[in-house]
C-alpha cells in the first residue's frame, strides 16, 4: 500500500469514527481542523487506526503525533 | 434493537462506528425508559459510558449521565455535592479498579500492618457505599477488583500476608460480604470479565499511561455490555421465556427418524455429554424463574418420546408448554406469548438451525436469538449474553415455572364449565390484600418494574424509593396475592395512591397477566375504596398513560366505573370515582387483609 492508498484508507477511518462522510484529509490535517476530534475522540481514532492498520502505535508516538502526515510517516516506517 | 449491538458483538465495530449507532438509536427509540446515572470514576470513563449508552438504548433505556472529574470519585461520593444532589441519580456506578488501591502490603509489614491496611483499604469504599445509600437512596454499581498485570513474587503472591493477589482478594471477599448483606447493592465482577478477556490484554499498560484507562479500550464494549445486563435486570428488562428447539439443539439427532433409541443424549458418548450438559444449564433455570417452552419442528408424540429418554435431565413437565408441530417458529413463539400473557421481546430463541433463526430474527426482532455453532458453544454464548440476569432472586422466582404450569391446568378445568362465574367459584381463591410489609417488598419492586401490559401508569420505582413509599404516611399502597385450588399465584397487584386532600392520586396500579380475567382487580378496588373510607377519602382520580404495551387497560378505569374528566392529544387519561355510593364489585374471591 503507497501513501496515497494508506491515506484513503485512514480518510475512511476518520469519515467513520466522526460520522461525517464529508471530511477529507491532507498531511496537515490536525485536531483543530475537525470539530469533533477531542482527546476522548483521539483515544477511538487511535485504535480504529491500530485495528485497520493491524499494528499498535507505542505510547511514545501516540504522546508526540501532531497531524496526520504524521501518523502516515509512523504507519509507513511499519510497513517497511 | 440493532442486532450489531446484540451479543455477541464485533467491539471493533462498535468503538469505530459509536456516533453512527447512537443516531440510529435515537431515531428509532421514542419510548425508552429515561434513566439518570451518576458515574463515580476511578480512571477514565468516557468510552465506557459512550458503549453504555448504545447497550442500554438498545433495551430501550435512555440514559443520561452524571460524571465525575477524573479520579475524583471518592470526592465526589464523601462530601456534600450541589451538582450531583441537583442530578439526583437514580443508579450510581462506582468505576474503580485495584489501579485505585494505594495501601498494598509491603515486603517487611507484619501481620497486623497488613490487617491494617486490609481494614482501611475496605473502610475507604464502604465508607463511600454506606454514605451514598443514606444520602442518594438509589442502587449502587461497583466494581470488584481485578488482578494485577505482573506479580513481584510470583505465584507466592498468593498465600502470602505480603502478596498484592492475596491482599486484593481478600480485599473482594469484603466487598462480597457487603454485597450479601446490604440491598440495593450490586458488584459489577471485572475480576471475572478479565480473566475471561484475558489479563495480559485487559491491563495492557499503555492504555493506562495514555489515556488512564484502567483496561485496553478493545475490552471496552465487553465491559460496558456486561454492566448493562445489571441495569436492564434492575429495570426490569431480563428476558424471561427460553424457546427451545430439540432435533440437534437438546439432543443430538432427529427424533421422528432415529427413534427414542437413536439419538445422542446422556454419558454414553461425548457427543451425548455435551447435549446433558446443556440440558442440565437449561434446567437450572427454572430455580431462577425462568420459563422454558419447545418451540420445534415434529410430531408431538416424537417430541414427548424424545423428552422421555432415560438419560435425558430435561422432561416433559419441565415445561410450560411445548409446541411441537409444523407451523413457522415464528407463529408458535407468538402463540406462546399470547398463551403465557407475555410479549415477543421476554423469549430468548436457541435453535442450531441457522435458516430458522433467521426467521424468528426477521419476523419478532424483539426476541432475542443465540447464534451458535455446535452444541458445546450454546452454553457459553447463552451465558455470555446475559439475558436472565440476577440482580433480586425472589421466592416466587423459583417457583415460577410450576405456577404456569397451575394455570394451564386451571384453563383445562375451564373448558368444563359454560358460566364463567361458576368456573371462578370453583377455583376457591383465596386473596391477601394487605400495606407492604418488609417481606413483600422485594417482589413489589420486582413485579412494579417489570409489569408493562397491565399497567396503568408503567411508573417505575428502584428498591429504595419503594422503601420510602412503604414508609410513608402521605401513600396508601396495597399488594395482593392470590391463591385458588390449583397452588399459590404470590403477590400479583399493585396498588400506590398519594393522598391529597379528600382525594388519592393512584399513582401506579398493575396486575400480573398471569391472573388476568379473575375478578382480581376488583378485589383490589374493593380494597382500596375500603382503606379510602378509613383514612377520611372520598374521590379516588385515576390516570392511565398510554405505552406500546398497555392498550388491554386503557379502559380499566371505565370498567371500574370510573368518569373520565380529562384526555390529552397523546390519550393520557385521567378519571374520578366518587366513593360514597360505591359497591363491592368481587364476589368470587374470598379476601383477608
Amino acid at each position: 500500500m503507497n501513501r496515497e492508498q494508506k491515506m484513503a484508507k485512514l480518510t475512511e477511518i476518520f469519515q467513520d469514527v466522526f460520522d461525517d462522510d464529508t471530511i477529507t484529509l491532507t498531511d496537515a490535517t490536525c485536531a483543530q481542523d475537525i470539530e469533533d476530534w477531542d482527546s476522548l475522540e483521539h483515544i477511538n481514532l487511535i485504535g480504529a487506526v491500530e485495528r485497520a492498520f493491524k499494528m499498535r502505535f507505542t505510547v511514545r508516538e501516540v504522546s508526540g503525533m501532531k497531524n496526520v502526515g504524521e501518523m502516515l510517516d509512523i504507519l509507513e516506517e511499519r510497513a517497511k | 434493537m440493532l442486532q450489531e449491538l446484540c451479543y455477541p458483538f464485533d467491539s471493533d465495530v462498535i468503538l469505530q462506528k459509536r456516533r453512527r449507532f447512537l443516531r440510529i438509536l435515537k431515531e428509532q427509540e421514542a419510548n425508552a425508559v429515561p434513566l439518570r446515572i451518576a458515574v463515580l470514576g476511578g480512571s477514565t470513563t468516557s468510552d465506557i459510558l459512550s458503549t453504555l449508552e448504545l447497550f442500554l438504548r438498545n433495551r430501550g433505556i435512555a440514559p443520561t449521565f452524571w460524571e465525575s472529574e477524573y479520579a475524583q470519585y471518592w470526592n465526589d461520593a464523601m462530601f456534600p455535592n450541589t451538582s450531583l444532589e441537583a442530578f439526583q441519580p437514580e443508579l450510581i456506578f462506582i468505576h474503580t479498579s485495584s489501579r485505585n488501591v494505594q495501601n498494598f502490603p509491603k515486603i517487611g509489614d507484619s501481620a497486623e500492618d497488613v490487617e491494617q491496611k486490609l481494614e482501611q483499604t475496605y473502610a475507604h469504599f464502604s465508607q463511600m457505599w454506606d454514605r451514598l445509600s443514606q444520602v442518594y437512596q438509589c442502587p449502587i454499581i461497583q466494581n470488584n477488583m481485578e488482578m494485577p498485570l505482573t506479580r513481584l513474587m510470583g505465584n507466592r503472591e498468593v498465600g502470602s500476608i505480603h502478596g498484592s493477589i492475596d491482599f486484593l482478594t481478600r480485599l473482594n471477599c469484603c466487598f462480597y460480604d457487603y454485597a450479601r448483606t446490604h440491598r440495593n447493592f450490586y458488584l459489577h465482577d471485572i475480576n471475572y470479565l478479565s480473566a475471561c478477556y484475558g489479563l495480559d490484554k485487559w491491563a495492557e499498560p499503555s492504555y493506562w499511561h495514555l489515556y488512564k484507562y484502567a483496561l485496553c479500550v478493545p475490552a471496552i464494549p465487553e465491559f460496558s455490555y456486561n454492566l448493562s445486563n445489571i441495569i436492564c435486570s434492575l429495570m426490569g428488562k431480563n428476558k424471561k421465556v427460553l424457546a427451545l428447539d430439540l432435533d440437534n439443539t437438546l439432543w443430538g439427532g432427529v427424533i421422528g427418524d432415529d427413534g427414542q433409541a437413536g439419538i445422542e443424549i446422556g454419558q454414553e458418548t461425548s457427543v451425548g455429554q455435551a447435549y446433558a450438559a446443556l440440558q442440565t444449564y437449561v434446567k437450572a433455570h427454572k430455580e431462577l424463574g425462568v420459563l422454558l417452552t419447545v418451540c420445534s419442528k415434529n410430531d408431538h408424540e416424537n417430541a414427548i418420546s424424545g423428552l422421555e429418554h432415560p438419560e435425558g435431565i430435561l422432561k416433559p413437565d419441565d415445561f410450560v408448554c411445548i409446541k411441537a408441530n409444523w407451523e413457522m417458529k415464528s407463529q408458535n413463539i407468538a402463540d406462546m406469548a399470547q398463551e403465557l400473557s407475555l410479549l415477543p421481546e421476554s423469549f430468548v430463541f436457541v435453535d442450531d438451525n441457522p435458516a430458522e433463526r433467521a426467521i424468528v430474527q426477521a419476523q419478532l426482532p424483539d426476541t432475542a436469538v443465540i447464534p451458535f455453532d455446535s452444541v458445546e458453544d450454546c452454553i457459553l454464548r447463552l451465558d455470555r449474553a446475559g439475558y436472565f440476569e440476577v440482580t433480586n432472586l425472589s421466592a416466587d422466582d423459583a417457583k415460577r415455572n410450576a405456577m404456569y404450569m397451575e394455570n394451564a391446568k386451571r384453563q383445562a378445568a375451564q373448558a368444563k364449565f359454560t358460566d364463567y362465574k361458576d368456573f371462578l367459584k370453583s377455583l376457591s381463591m383465596q386473596a391477601e390484600i394487605r400495606d407492604f410489609d418488609a417481606v413483600s417488598l422485594p417482589r413489589i419492586t420486582q413485579l412494579t418494574n417489570k409489569s408493562n401490559q397491565f399497567n396503568l401508569t408503567t411508573k417505575r420505582y428502584t428498591q429504595a424509593e419503594m422503601e420510602v413509599v412503604a414508609a410513608s404516611p402521605a401513600h396508601i399502597r396495597l399488594y395482593g396475592r392470590l391463591e385458588d385450588t390449583f397452588g399459590d399465584n404470590g403477590i400479583v397487584s399493585v396498588v400506590i395512591g398519594r393522598k391529597d386532600g379528600s382525594a388519592l392520586h393512584v399513582e401506579l396500579w398493575l396486575m400480573s397477566c398471569r391472573v388476568l380475567k379473575r375478578d382480581m382487580e376488583y378485589a383490589m378496588l374493593d380494597a382500596l375504596v375500603e382503606e379510602c373510607r378509613k383514612q377520611g377519602i372520598s374521590e379516588i382520580i385515576g390516570y392511565y398513560y398510554p405505552t406500546k404495551k398497555n392498550a388491554m387497560v386503557a379502559q380499566l378505569y371505565a370498567a371500574f366505573g370510573f368518569t373520565k374528566t380529562a384526555e390529552d392529544g397523546e390519550g393520557n387519561t385521567v378519571w374520578n370515582l366518587q366513593i360514597h355510593d360505591y359497591t363491592n364489585r368481587n364476589s368470587v374471591i374470598n379476601v383477608t387483609h
